[in-house]
């Protein structure tokens, strides 16, 4: 992520320096579109064809590390934020994290349903179907029916399955479960089988590398 | 509008071409060879600053020679009167200017518009277009 930069400006300055910059940028953008010389479709793709994985690997890294250090997860459900720190990874929006833990008995699920805000710290730039009006209300009012239909995830009648609306002051991490027979795995290995998908809890993680993306939608 | 048709293989080797020629100063920051974006404000600049120009709105030229003059400018002013560095605020000033220059838009219906989002007096509607 970023390196550390020698800072003569104050977290707040920041935080206003970013919101200025994100209502004039949004300002331009929906004058652009309500004008029509351009469309927003054009845009995320332009935007996808250029954005790495950066994004994703990082909440990766963060899911595999939880899952072979426990010290490390146990703080990352107190205080993400600075358990991701931990990690060089954070900062701007990324303040304000909380992870959620998928367990046994509980399925985590995230969406905004006001917009889109997203984790885009641990996971790079939201996909195009968070931020559908679709998404926005359905998983809020069937969460179960939606991931079945819309993902093809089935989360079993023993799982309890809990919906986090993100906001622009906190932003929710899935920590998916680890998958059996993945105990020899190093943490290398196991980041690269974790999906963008499960950290939405969108998804959940195969033992195996899966070259199948979940949650397609049309 | 050109939309769905897009291929992301094709639009990258175009955008490829576009940037190829913007170095020192004006070069897009990067991480292991890849463009890196910072906030989704960086990322939507940049997006809609290629769209335009794709959409025959300006010559990439013009906007090339603009960002390089907006950073010219904040280099020469002393630094107590300046934001710290931001790569995409300049891309932003010089997409503001041009497209003022060309009559596209109003500097007072942009000034309008960021008072509405600012205060939220218009909200998040931006992506259900």
């Amino acid at each position: 992520m970023k390196t550390a930069v020698s800072r003569t400006y104050s977290a707040n300055d920041y935080r206003t320096k970013e919101s200025d910059l994100t209502a004039r940028v949004r300002a331009l953008e929906s004058i652009l579109l309500e004008k029509k010389l351009v469309s927003s479709d054009v845009i995320e793709k332009l935007i996808s064809s250029y954005e790495n994985d950066i994004g994703p690997m990082l909440g990766a890294k963060v899911v595999a590390k939880a899952w072979s250090d426990p010290a490390f997860k146990k703080r990352l459900l107190e205080n993400a934020t600075a358990a991701c720190r931990e990690l060089n990874i954070g900062g701007r929006e990324g303040d304000n994290m909380v992870a959620l833990e998928n367990t046994p008995t509980l399925h985590n699920v995230i969406v905004c349903t006001l917009c889109s805000c997203y984790p885009w710290a641990v996971l790079g730039l939201p996909p195009n179907w968070y931020k559908s009006p679709q998404y926005r209300s359905k998983i809020v009012i069937e969460p179960r029916k939606t991931l079945r239909e819309d993902f093809g995830v089935n989360i079993g009648p023993e799982k309890k399955i809990q919906v986090w609306d993100s906001s622009a002051e906190i932003r929710y991490l899935v920590i998916p479960e680890r998958p059996e027979g993945t105990e020899e795995m190093s943490e290398a290995q196991l980041a690269s089988l974790v999906t963008r998908e499960s950290m939405i809890g969108v998804g959940v993680v195969n033992p195996k590398k899966s070259k199948t993306k979940a949650g397609r939608r049309k | 509008m050109r939309s769905s048709k897009y291929k992301v293989q094709d639009s990258r080797q175009e955008v490829k071409q576009l940037i190829s020629n913007m170095d020192g100063h004006a070069a897009l920051p990067r991480k292991n060879g890849e463009l890196v974006f910072q906030s989704p404000w960086e990322s939507n600049t940049f997006g809609m600053a290629i769209a335009l120009h794709k959409n025959g709105l300006y010559d990439w030229e013009d906007f090339r020679n603009l960002l390089i003059q907006k950073i010219n400018e904040w280099q020469s002013k002393p630094t107590a009167n300046r934001r710290e560095w931001n790569y995409y605020e300049r891309w932003i000033s010089s997409l503001e200017e041009l497209l003022v220059k060309k009559g596209i838009i109003t500097r007072k219906e942009l000034a309008q518009r960021t008072f509405e989002f600012e205060t939220g007096l218009r909200d998040e509607g931006h992506h259900s277009h």
